[in-house]
Formats: structure tokens, C-alpha cells, sequence
């Protein structure tokens, strides 16, 4: 048959978007991926490993195939039993079924948490509290001449984040690598730090320490200390300096910042730097996004409750209090008595003890693939691949907009996360009505 | 038996982005994740070696991997794992108020382990969760 190329195709791997991508089909089968990253070529020709291809409910001898309509039936009905489930995930899902799941969490009275709260979650508490100065990957493409990654390893975990936006591309204004410098902050010396023109190691768990004292240099204060996380004072205040005298600057931060001691202090401590570095030239300040649409789930919550993430219902109105109402915190404290997971694998990523306690409740989850967390669940629901098999609306790391594509057609019968999630919700209300 | 105290970092690699891509059961991913990177002067310490087995310990749980030396350089003292179950089963559910639990910078032990196993995952899965699958299915849920 036929090959087809599509052209500036959306990936969904990471929060880069990349929207660049050439993707060629035959006979309904990706058989080349231009342009994409090796995580995104691994995603795109790998899909199909491992897929689920057929509804599962738990019985007495294990798992047994099922049709859609029973699975919808047990997840409804489970749902509408509960006093406080948790739906999860959303991160690797559309906006469009984003607002059905919040949708479903009010209807149930009961929790919603996306990946945010195990990621940059304390970059979210850090902006209540200090704002934040962002603005476009374009435009830091086209101007920044400092850029600092802070606790980030974009050649692992973004690879064409340098290419497309940042040091290495070709900006309107900023041509050629020469006229950026770049600075690297990390614990480790990584891949990233490798190409950086400034690399600052640093000790473990010390980021708070080390950004206020850079604060304190940027302000023009005596730091009364040799050195601050390891770091000498001459090197803090050379830092400082490139960073004031810079005409634009841009600090990336990953998770080395929010997940080390200190959390959404270490990112008030960040926000703050930008902000005074504000009072003497042009920075902005960026989280790097991991999933391709975590900053969509963020943006569907806010849109629909006012919150970005860690939702609570249960008492009939959407309440926020990340630490209590975080997915962590409710199953550590067992407060939750099932659980819908979207698009997630939170039995892989969640600490042992949240984990354990996720798997001893009713566990529904919605996922194109086996993982540990569909080996723990109940209820299996397979599901289309957002920006493969679907199309869908996210988020860019930065706020930009982005439609995906359909490139090729889901297995035969496998559906959609609307589509799933819409029939939960019509199931469940129909249960509602009839008592 | 010798150990070392160690500061535990777990994070993304391309070889564990690669591979969850790939799947999640297949050898490419345990390779890539069921590891952990110690420099070769901590190795020594505990007279381990690149490619040996070793258990890592924290005050949450313990887990068998492979020990590997480092990709990226690591200071002394310092180790590190990609995100995975393996990684998890050391990390604490106290996210000190935040909503996001301590992934970096985890006071841990590392001592050898050339005699035990690394499980895969459906091993992990089963030991981790087991008896609640059990408890689940004697429940007729």
C-alpha cells in the first residue's frame, strides 16, 4: 500500500511538543519518524509493544477479557460505591478528557490529582506565592543570551529542547551558540553540564541556600561565607554578574529543584532571584515539563475549578490544599477507597508505601499498555494513544496551544479516553438517577 | 559485610525514557532501570565491581540492583537511580507538606549483594503487591 508522510506532527513524549516531526504510515503502521528524539522515534515505533487490546476485570482466577460495556458497568458502579475515590494520571491524555475526568470527580465527590503533584507541583505553590516572569519558548529562541538550567538534564530528559528553543538554535535575534552562554547548576556532572560554557556543582539538597546567597549577589549584598552548597562566594558572585549584565536571560529548572529538600521554598527562593533579577534586566523563569500535557491538565483544572491540581469535592465544592488533598499524601494516610487512573503508572512512580496502599483499593485504570499499575488494577480499560491513534488538544511546557493528529487507526475496537471516560460518566449518572 | 553511606538521587535517562517507550516488561527497560550508578571509588569500598549485584537501603524499604559506574559523573558519596518501581521501593511517602515526595537526596546504604537476585518486574510487582492481588481475588472483586 500506499506510504503516507504527514508533516509538522505534534510528539507527545515530553513537554517540548515538539511540533516538527515528519511521520510516514504504511498500511497503518508508523514505519518512520524525521525529526523526532530518541525517546519520541522509540514511542512512535514502539507503540504497539506491549498494548492492551481487550477490557480485564479481576475475578477469583485473575484477570478475565470483558467487553467495554461491562468494564464501564464495574467502573461505574465501583465509583458510585465510594465516598472518596481518586482519579489520577491526565498528564498523558488530552484536554478534552481531562474535563470529563474533572467532570467525573465532581459528580463522585471526590478527589482529582494529575502527575503535577509528584513534578512541579512546588513550582506551582512557589508562583502563589512570589508570581513568576515567563513568556514563549519562541521568544527565548529568538532573545535569550544567558541561559541557565538549574537542576535539569534536558539531553535525558528533553532532547531537542536545546536545538528548538534555547542554546543551540537559531534565533531571529541570538544566530549561533557563540552568542549564548550557557550555564549549567547541578548536583551531577550530567550530559548537559558537559556542554555548558559555566558548569556550578553543587551539594546535594543545598539548591535554597545556594539561590538566596545568588539573590543576596544579585542585590549587591555581602555574603559573610567562603562558600555557599560547595560553591565558592567569588563563583556566586561571578555568576550573579553575567546574569545582571545579560539582556535577556532564562533560567530552566527540573525536578532536581522541586523534588530535593526544600520542595516549593526552594522554588520561592527561585521565583525570587528572577524577580530581583528583574529590577536590573529581562529573565524569566520556566519549569521543565515532563509529560506532553501535564501543563494542559493544570490549565483544564484551573479553567474548570480555579485549582491546578490535588482537587477535592468530597465536601460538594473544589477545595486545594497540596500536602493534604496531593494523590501521595491521600493514599499514605489511606484516605482514599478506589481509584480511576488515567493515562499513568503511579504503582511504578509513587513511593512503596502510597503505591501499596493505591493497590489495596478497587483500581480501575485506563492505559494503551501493560504496566505495573494495570497488573495491580481491577478493572483494565485499553485505550487510544493521544497524538497517534486520537487526535487532542495540550499544553506546551510554556503555555502554547497544540492540536495533535490521528496518524494512524487504534487497534480494532479499542477506544478513546473521551470516549471511555464519557461513557463512565453517563453510566454513572444513569446509576445515580435510578438509585 | 562492608557498605557505604550515600547521598540517593533517582531521575530520568534517556536509556529509561527510551525504553518505557519500548515496554515496560521488556529486557530493554530492566536493563535500563533495575540499576543503580556508584563511582569506582565507592564500589571499592564495599569491594564491589561494575556489573555486581548490591542492595540499597533506606529507612523506606530495600531493593537489589545491578550496580553500574557512573554515566555522568558523581561526586563521592553520591548514587543514583532512574525513575522506576525498583527506585521507588527505597523512596518515602512524607512529602514534608508539599504534595511531592523526597526523590533526591536520600540518606541510604549500599552494601553488595552478589549473591541475590535482581527480581524482574512482574517478580517486583508480586512481591511489593501480592498479598493484596490475593486478598483481592479471594474477594471476588
Amino acid at each position: 500500500m500506499k506510504q503516507q508522510t504527514t508533516s509538522s506532527v505534534v510528539c507527545t513524549v515530553c513537554g517540548c511538543c515538539c511540533d516538527h516531526l515528519e511521520v510516514t504510515v504504511q498500511d497503518n503502521k508508523i514505519i518512520n519518524a524525521k525529526n523526532a528524539c530518541a525517546m519520541s522515534s522509540s514511542k512512535l515505533l514502539g507503540y504497539m509493544n506491549e498494548r492492551l487490546m481487550q477490557p480485564m476485570i479481576r475475578g477469583k482466577n485473575g484477570f478475565s477479557n470483558c467487553s467495554y460495556e461491562k468494564a464501564i458497568d464495574v467502573t461505574a458502579r465501583t465509583l458510585a460505591r465510594s465516598r472518596s475515590p481518586l482519579f489520577y494520571g491526565w498528564s498523558l491524555t488530552s484536554c478534552e478528557a481531562i474535563e470529563v475526568g474533572v467532570e467525573l470527580a465532581e459528580e463522585t465527590g471526590g478527589f482529582i490529582d494529575n502527575t503535577t503533584s509528584t513534578c512541579h507541583g512546588p513550582m506551582i505553590l512557589g508562583v502563589h506565592e512570589i508570581g513568576e516572569s515567563s513568556c514563549t519558548l519562541g521568544e527565548i529562541r529568538h532573545r535569550a543570551d544567558v541561559v541557565v538550567y538549574w537542576g535539569s538534564n534536558p539531553v535525558h530528559a528533553h532532547p531537542l529542547h536545546m536545538s528548538r528553543y534555547t542554546v543551540m538554535s537559531k534565533g531571529r535575534f541570538r544566530r549561533s551558540r557563540s552568542e549564548r552562554k550557557m550555564i549549567v547548576i547541578d548536583v551531577r556532572r550530567t550530559d548537559t553540564a558537559k556542554m555548558a560554557d559555566i558548569f556550578v556543582q553543587m551539594e546535594p539538597n543545598k539548591d535554597y541556600e545556594l539561590l538566596s546567597a545568588l539573590r543576596a549577589a544579585v542585590r549587591g549584598d555581602e555574603i559573610e561565607q567562603e562558600e555557599v552548597a560547595g560553591v565558592s562566594v567569588d563563583r556566586i558572585e561571578e555568576l550573579a554578574e553575567i546574569m545582571i549584565n545579560c539582556e535577556f536571560g532564562a533560567l530552566f529548572f527540573g525536578l532536581g529543584l522541586t523534588m530535593s529538600a526544600g520542595k516549593n521554598k526552594n522554588l520561592d527562593a527561585a521565583l525570587s532571584l528572577v524577580r530581583e533579577l528583574n529590577s536590573k534586566t529581562k529573565f524569566v523563569i520556566m519549569p521543565m515539563r515532563g509529560h506532553f500535557n501535564v501543563n494542559g491538565a493544570n490549565n483544564v483544572m484551573t479553567w474548570l475549578t480555579g485549582y491546578p491540581y490535588a482537587l477535592d469535592f468530597t465536601q460538594g465544592f473544589p477545595r486545594y490544599n497540596p500536602g493534604e488533598t496531593s494523590a501521595v499524601d491521600l493514599l499514605a494516610r489511606s484516605e482514599c477507597d478506589s481509584s480511576l487512573v488515567v493515562a499513568s503508572d503511579p504503582i511504578s512512580n509513587f513511593p512503596h508505601q502510597a503505591a501499596s496502599n493505591l493497590a489495596s483499593i478497587p483500581l480501575i485504570t485506563i492505559d494503551p499498555h501493560t504496566t505495573p499499575t494495570t497488573m495491580c488494577s481491577d478493572v483494565v480499560l485499553p485505550s487510544a494513544h493521544v497524538g497517534i491513534e486520537t487526535g487532542g488538544t495540550i499544553y506546551r511546557m510554556d503555555g502554547v496551544v497544540l492540536e495533535t493528529r490521528t496518524l494512524v487507526k487504534p487497534p480494532k475496537g479499542v477506544k478513546s479516553d473521551v470516549e471511555i471516560l464519557s461513557a463512565i460518566l453517563r453510566r454513572l449518572k444513569s446509576i445515580r438517577r435510578l438509585g | 559485610m562492608s557498605s557505604i553511606q550515600v547521598t540517593l538521587l533517582t531521575g530520568r535517562s534517556l536509556s529509561q525514557g527510551r525504553s518505557k517507550e519500548q515496554g515496560k516488561l521488556s529486557d530493554f527497560y530492566h536493563r535500563s532501570v533495575a540499576c543503580c550508578e556508584i563511582g569506582a571509588e565507592d564500589l571499592s569500598k564495599i569491594g564491589a565491581s561494575h556489573g555486581e549485584n548490591v542492595r540499597v537501603i533506606t529507612e523506606h524499604g530495600s531493593v537489589v540492583v545491578k550496580a553500574i559506574l557512573p554515566t555522568q559523573a558523581l561526586p563521592q558519596g553520591v548514587v543514583f537511580m532512574p525513575y522506576s518501581l525498583w527506585a521507588t521501593q527505597v523512596s518515602g511517602s512524607d512529602t514534608d507538606g508539599s504534595g511531592m515526595p523526597s526523590y533526591k537526596g536520600t540518606p541510604a546504604t549500599v552494601q553488595p549483594a552478589k549473591d541475590e537476585s535482581i527480581l524482574s518486574l512482574e517478580e517486583l510487582v508480586r512481591r511489593s503487591f501480592g498479598k493484596k492481588e490475593r486478598r483481592k481475588s479471594a474477594a471476588g472483586r
